[in-house]
């Protein structure tokens, strides 16, 4: 029951963020090229990711040892 | 407090002493409790409220029942309707009667045991607060890791994954299995409940199943399932049954939703509006951008301008410190002095010859006079 990327909510976080800095910074070019690639690079990842994103249905089962299994579930398209 | 138990008669009480003494002891004496009994002379007052007699074959006692509370019933019970009451004995004070204070009216023989058993769950958990608006959690705004507590083989579930692949697939479903009627129900839900718990980071929780007949839906009411529900430690969202059907679970989840699918309506955010608001983040990231780059050019030029300035400037100044020089060299310059009549001595190498010992006989050596040189020579002696 592991999830290592970042949620696709946080990544809007992070963009959005990014966003209000480059909309604060007034001047910095290197600061502002290197912001705009790092939004860009993401926005194009999330794109990607809601694209690509596909459900994942786990059920979950507790063992004879009482630890908690999940293991996928068979789901009509 | 004056004590009522010692009479004397240099200290009476008025009426209203005695009233409202008597008052204190019976609500704090007796308290809230339920009385089964027969309703007469029930008189219902355009105010809203209800004033009536609950009686057995031996006593009667009067009873009032207030707006606030007639409101949730719709039409006064008939005089001999046998009816279960819940409330609070105390004196009006005006009067000086015993009165019931009636919150709530059931009609037994409509209702059932069943719909007794369900309002004293209620009244438990509202006692135990389990309903306070003030407890409700707000839902996750974008759940990455939904538990979702329902039977295996339910419509439910298909129509929650249904929901869930159509508005935000990214979302990762944990199904809890759980029996939803029947005799098994209530152990399955709260063993499935507890599992929630100990799942790691899930954002919240839905308990769930389809519509059915009343009795199909009586675990939704149970006391138990109710009180693991409010112990699940992350937002918890009810949705049980139809439009129509309301059921306890749906008082002490924090989000109640019609169905299944409008609870995953409520808890997964739209993967359209997303997209919109990532197109947004990209127009306002190209936006800031040209702005910044626009600024970064106005400064650039604003900065030539000034190093063009500043340069001309020190050139002018270095031009005027060369004439300066010039003009002194010139007055140092030693032309200047031939001019005047003077004429230097040089031998063949250019070093100029100051002394009388420096002119050896048959020297060949320059005379450099205002105009040009002449060559000379120092004669065989002097």
């Amino acid at each position: 029951m592991t999830d290592p990327a970042p949620s696709l909510a946080e990544e809007l976080k992070r963009l959005e963020e990014i966003v209000r800095r480059l909309e604060r910074e007034d001047g910095d070019l290197d600061q502002a090229l290197a912001l705009f690639e790092e939004g860009v690079a993401r926005l194009r990842l999330a794109r990607e990711r809601l694209g690509a994103a596909e459900l994942r249905v786990k059920k979950v089962l507790e063992d004879a040892e009482g630890t908690l299994r999940a293991t996928d579930l068979e789901t009509d398209q | 407090m004056d004590d009522l138990f010692t009479p004397s008669p240099d200290a009476p009480w008025t009426p209203v002493q005695l009233a409202r003494a008597a008052r204190r002891v019976m609500e704090s004496g007796i308290g809230p409790i339920w009385v089964r009994g027969e309703l007469t002379g029930l008189k219902a007052y355009a105010s809203g409220h209800w004033y009536f007699t609950v009686c057995d074959r031996l006593a009667q006692i009067r009873c009032v029942m207030w707006r606030k509370w007639t409101q949730r019933l719709k039409t006064p019970p008939a005089d001999g309707t046998q009816v279960y009451l819940l409330g609070t004995p105390t004196v009006w004070e005006e009067r000086g009667e015993f009165r019931l204070n009636v919150t709530q009216l059931l009609v037994t023989d409509r209702v059932g045991a069943q719909q007794l058993a369900l309002e004293r769950i209620r009244e438990a958990l509202a006692r135990d607060g389990l309903f306070d608006p003030s407890r409700k959690r707000l839902l996750p705004e974008t759940p990455s890791r939904v538990a979702v507590v329902t039977s295996l083989e339910g419509a439910a579930l298909r129509d929650i994954i249904h929901v869930a692949r159509r508005r935000w697939p990214s979302v990762q479903l944990f199904v809890f299995g759980a029996r939803v009627q029947g005799s098994e129900a209530e152990g399955d839900i709260l063993r499935a409940l507890a599992m929630v718990n100990r799942a790691p980071r899930i954002d919240c929780c839905v308990l769930t199943r389809g519509g059915g007949a009343k009795e199909d839906l009586a675990v939704f009411n149970s006391e138990a399932v109710c009180r693991a529900l409010a112990a699940v430690e992350v937002p918890t969202v009810s949705a049980v049954g139809h439009e129509t059907d309301l059921s306890l679970t749906d008082l002490v989840a924090d989000v109640r939703a019609a169905t299944p699918s409008a609870a995953m309506e409520l808890v997964l955010p739209d993967q359209v509006e997303f997209a919109r608001q990532i197109a947004g983040c990209g127009i306002r990231l190209a936006t800031a951008l040209g702005r910044t780059t626009r600024l970064g050019r106005e400064r650039l030029e604003r900065s030539a301008d000034r190093l063009q300035a500043s340069l001309d400037q020190r050139l002018e100044r270095r031009r005027q410190q060369l004439e300066r020089l010039a003009a002194q060299l010139d007055a140092l310059s030693p032309l200047k002095v031939l001019e005047r009549g003077y004429s230097v001595a040089r031998d063949r190498e250019g070093r100029v010859l100051k002394q009388l010992s420096s002119f050896s006989p048959g020297l060949d050596f320059t005379l450099r006079v205002a105009d040009g040189d002449v060559p000379a020579r120092v004669r065989e002696s002097a």
